[in-house]
């Protein structure tokens, strides 16, 4: 392989005033982390910029998919590295990766360098302009664009130098570990795993509860949550995913409450015992995939009911967007396969046939007291007894 | 104390069937093709083998080739048997509770431009025998009928169907699905006219991915998979010896002391039925007791419906007490034609969701039928009490 470095590029991050090098080094323990298990790598800060050096053998479609993942890089160059500084030795090196790495022969093209080196005897204008003469010359197909060009040649001088003019883009977003870290509600389903994405994106630690009803809900669901957890963990790096035998709440709440309140009153008591756990580890916020007027118990009215048990910020990512968007980020970040199977979760099972759409806060506290004198005990049962399951 | 009832799905391996593989995979582990002794050792495996299964059915060996299972064996005898009597007419008769294997390559011929009769059943499952007779025309090639339906266990009625076919078009061919029939009752293909039958090791505590198919000598199939020309070019690839051993031995074990052991499996069933009949609301598809030819229900299966209870609840709270079983099989398919056993026999919706099948072994003993039926009888007002839409 060509490519001997990777020079990342990070955008958001730069800015940060004081913090940068805790960002900095999130995004380096974050590449690290992404890259076990592909070869062996060194990943090295100089100068504002961080470069992946290849120390082994690697696979340059798996490395580039791998840090394609990882949040908080903008774009990845691969990078062509020329020991020999001497004239002859650069423009040929040069040449030869032009020629490698681009069938078409007819492009226009600038070259941009930069001497970190300064005793080299070329000024970096010099370079630019001997190196463009150097490269017309050899290509004879190829014109100057110093507006629009179609490859942009970086050149740097070091005690090497590092040729690179292809820049792939990352996913954006902030490295994971810099923003705290939140609790994910995540079910089966399409939305919670593409709203545990987003929320991690942005540089946020992702726990998650899951909630398991046997026999109403099978060990192929769980199965299921777990494969979906680790899909997240590929972009979140660890996720510990706790899951709550939900089973005796969901039939108390089944014999004592009216049964079109069902789904939101069991909604209520997910968040409560996600913001339990949520506070007991050090999340911030709780995510849910919410979505307005999705279902019944996603309607303004229904979000407000489920909102108002918890005091923890409750982050919604996917609140405003049609179905159809998150499914596109669900193939995206390959969890719509897994999510689509066709294992029931727990709030299928138990829906009612005309669940209320417009909930009254105050109905619904009052359908609860009904279970005031058992509840309390059944959600400690439940968090106590939780199984944690770490999926990476 | 826990079982397993799932036998119709498939059976544990017989401890002496595990060690004939062993064998067959670690000491006589030549290719039957090779010229020298170590494939001759292994060639017998499959002469022996095919011996045995002729002796049962009182056939010739010759007339034995072995597949990877029942799926193959299915589509080799419709698909092969069709593609080579297409000059004689392209007219099939089939049913319509046949299983997967059966009617998906129906269908996909159908597609090719044969022409398919899809017989009606009654309300035990069993084919309409006039029916037959009004479907055989001058042009029918090939008729395909099941031993045993999978699902609610009704036999089907052999040997009038052999008489009929004889009677009104004797060219044309009976294909017999044996899957579930072979091992459980007395099958003489010559006697019944039965031209080709499918047999699967796994139902009857084989391996799993091998099988045979029974063809008649005057039987022209068009073989599905090509290659080195094995089993006398019928079907290629080298044969599956451990697997073919392991059937063979299969076959030994199950045929001894057979009319004795089928008499207690019809007993235990009888049994099974009393009891059930114990618990409320529930309802026996099929045939309840023994009948006498080829009639009533195969002695290993049970479908039961339990009103107001979903299946797949109960099959998941019966497995946390350690009883599997299997529920009643929701149709897949769109065409019209097919609507899967349960609906076939008029079963009525609310039982649709409701019904389990219990599918037994000559392993299985009354201790473990009371213990399913405690079981069962803790369960099912538990369940009845919260089952979903059930109360208002």
């Amino acid at each position: 392989m060509i490519f001997k470095a990777f020079l990342i590029k990070y955008g958001e991050i730069g800015l940060k005033g004081k913090n940068r090098y805790l960002f900095e080094d999130a995004l380096m323990r974050q590449i690290r982390f992404s890259l076990n298990g592909a070869g062996e790598f060194e990943v090295t800060k100089e100068q504002g910029r961080i470069y992946v050096n290849v120390c082994s053998d690697y696979d340059y479609e798996d490395v580039m998919e791998r840090l394609q993942r990882v949040f908080g890089i903008v774009a990845i160059c691969p990078v062509v590295f020329c020991e020999d500084n001497s004239w002859d030795n650069l423009t040929k090196t040069v040449g030869d990766y032009i020629d490698a790495a681009y069938d078409d022969k007819n492009f226009t093209f600038k070259v941009e360098s930069r001497r970190a080196d300064k005793h080299y005897p070329k000024k970096s204008m010099e370079i630019n302009a001997d190196m463009g003469e150097y490269l017309l010359e050899r290509f004879q197909g190829a014109r100057v664009d110093v507006h629009h060009p179609e490859i942009l040649l970086n050149i740097e001088i070091r005690q090497k130098t590092y040729i690179y003019s292809k820049s792939i883009p990352g996913p954006g977003g902030m490295p994971v570990g810099t923003n705290g870290k939140a609790m994910l509600l995540l079910s089966g389903g399409i939305d919670s795993p593409v709203a545990g994405y987003m929320i991690a994106k942005r540089g946020v630690t992702i726990d998650a509860t899951y909630f398991h009803a046997p026999p109403y809900t099978s060990e192929r669901a769980k199965e299921k949550v777990i494969d979906l957890a680790k899909i997240i963990a590929r972009y979140a790096g660890p996720v510990k995913l706790n899951i709550i035998n939900f089973t005796d709440i969901q039939l108390a709440i089944y014999e004592k409450c009216p049964h079109d309140e069902l789904t939101i009153i069991m909604r209520r008591y997910m968040m409560r015992i996600a913001e339990r756990i949520a506070r007991e580890d050090g999340c911030l916020g709780l995510v849910t995939g919410e979505s307005i007027g999705q279902v019944a118990s996603q309607t303004m009215q229904s979000l407000a009911a489920t909102n108002a048990v918890c005091t923890l910020p409750v982050y919604r990512p996917v609140i405003a967007f049609d179905k159809n968007d998150i499914v596109a980020i669900s193939e995206k970040i390959g969890a719509f396969e897994t999510s689509i199977l066709p294992y029931e979760d727990c709030c299928t099972i138990f829906v009612a046939k005309h669940p209320v759409t417009k909930p009254n806060i105050r109905v619904i506290e009052r359908s609860e007291h009904h279970l005031d004198e058992i509840i309390d005990a059944m959600v400690e049962t439940a968090i106590s007894t939780r199984d944690i399951v770490m999926c990476e | 104390m826990g079982a397993y009832f799932d036998n119709a799905a498939t059976t544990r391996v017989y401890d002496g069937v595990c060690r004939v593989m062993m064998e067959a995979m670690q000491q006589n582990y030549g290719n039957p093709s090779a010229l020298h002794t170590k494939g001759l050792e292994a060639e017998h495996y499959i002469k022996t083998a095919q011996e045995r299964i002729a002796d049962v059915l009182k056939v010739s060996a010759r007339e034995i080739v072995f597949t990877s299972g029942g799926t193959e064996s299915n589509n080799m005898a419709i698909i092969g048997a069709a593609y080579a009597n297409q000059r004689a007419g392209r007219h099939l008769i089939t049913t319509r509770i046949e299983h997967a294997s059966v009617y998906n390559p129906m269908l996909y011929l159908e597609k090719q431009g044969f022409e398919v009769t899809w017989l009606p059943v009654d309300a035990h499952g069993t084919v309409d025998t006039e029916a037959l007779r009004a479907a055989i025309r001058p042009d029918t090639i090939l008729v395909s009928v099941m031993c045993v339906n999978n699902e609610i266990g009704t036999i089907e009625p052999l040997d009038e169907i052999g008489r009929i076919i004889k009677e009104k078009n004797p060219s044309a061919l009976l294909h017999v699905d044996a899957i579930q029939g072979f091992g459980k009752l007395v099958i003489h293909p010559k006697r019944l006219g039965i031209d080709l039958l499918s047999v699967s090791a796994h139902k009857l505590h084989g391996p799993k991915g091998v099988g045979f198919l029974y063809i008649r000598d005057r039987a022209k199939v068009r073989p599905l998979i090509l290659g080195g020309g094995q089993q006398k070019d019928r079907r290629s690839g080298t044969e599956n010896v451990p697997g073919i051993a392991g059937l063979s031995e299969a076959v030994l074990e199950v045929f001894d002391d057979f009319d004795e052991k089928i008499d207690r499996l019809y007993e235990l069933r009888s049994y099974f039925i009393r009891r059930i009949h114990e618990i409320d609301k529930t309802v026996v598809n099929g045939w309840s007791e023994r009948q006498e030819g080829f009639c009533g229900p195969a002695p290993h299966i049970v479908s039961v419906s339990f009103e107001q209870i979903r299946a797949e609840v109960l099959l998941h709270a019966l497995e946390e007490r350690g009883f599997y079983v299997s529920s009643g099989s929701a149709c897949s398919s769109n065409h019209p034609a097919i609507s899967g056993t349960l609906k076939a026999i008029g079963v009525e919706k609310i039982y649709l969701d409701a019904t389990i099948r219990f599918s037994f072994s000559f392993e299985t003993t009354k201790e473990e039928i009371d213990a399913c039926m405690e079981t069962l009888a803790q369960l099912v007002p538990m369940l009845r009490r919260f089952t979903p839409g059930g109360r208002r």
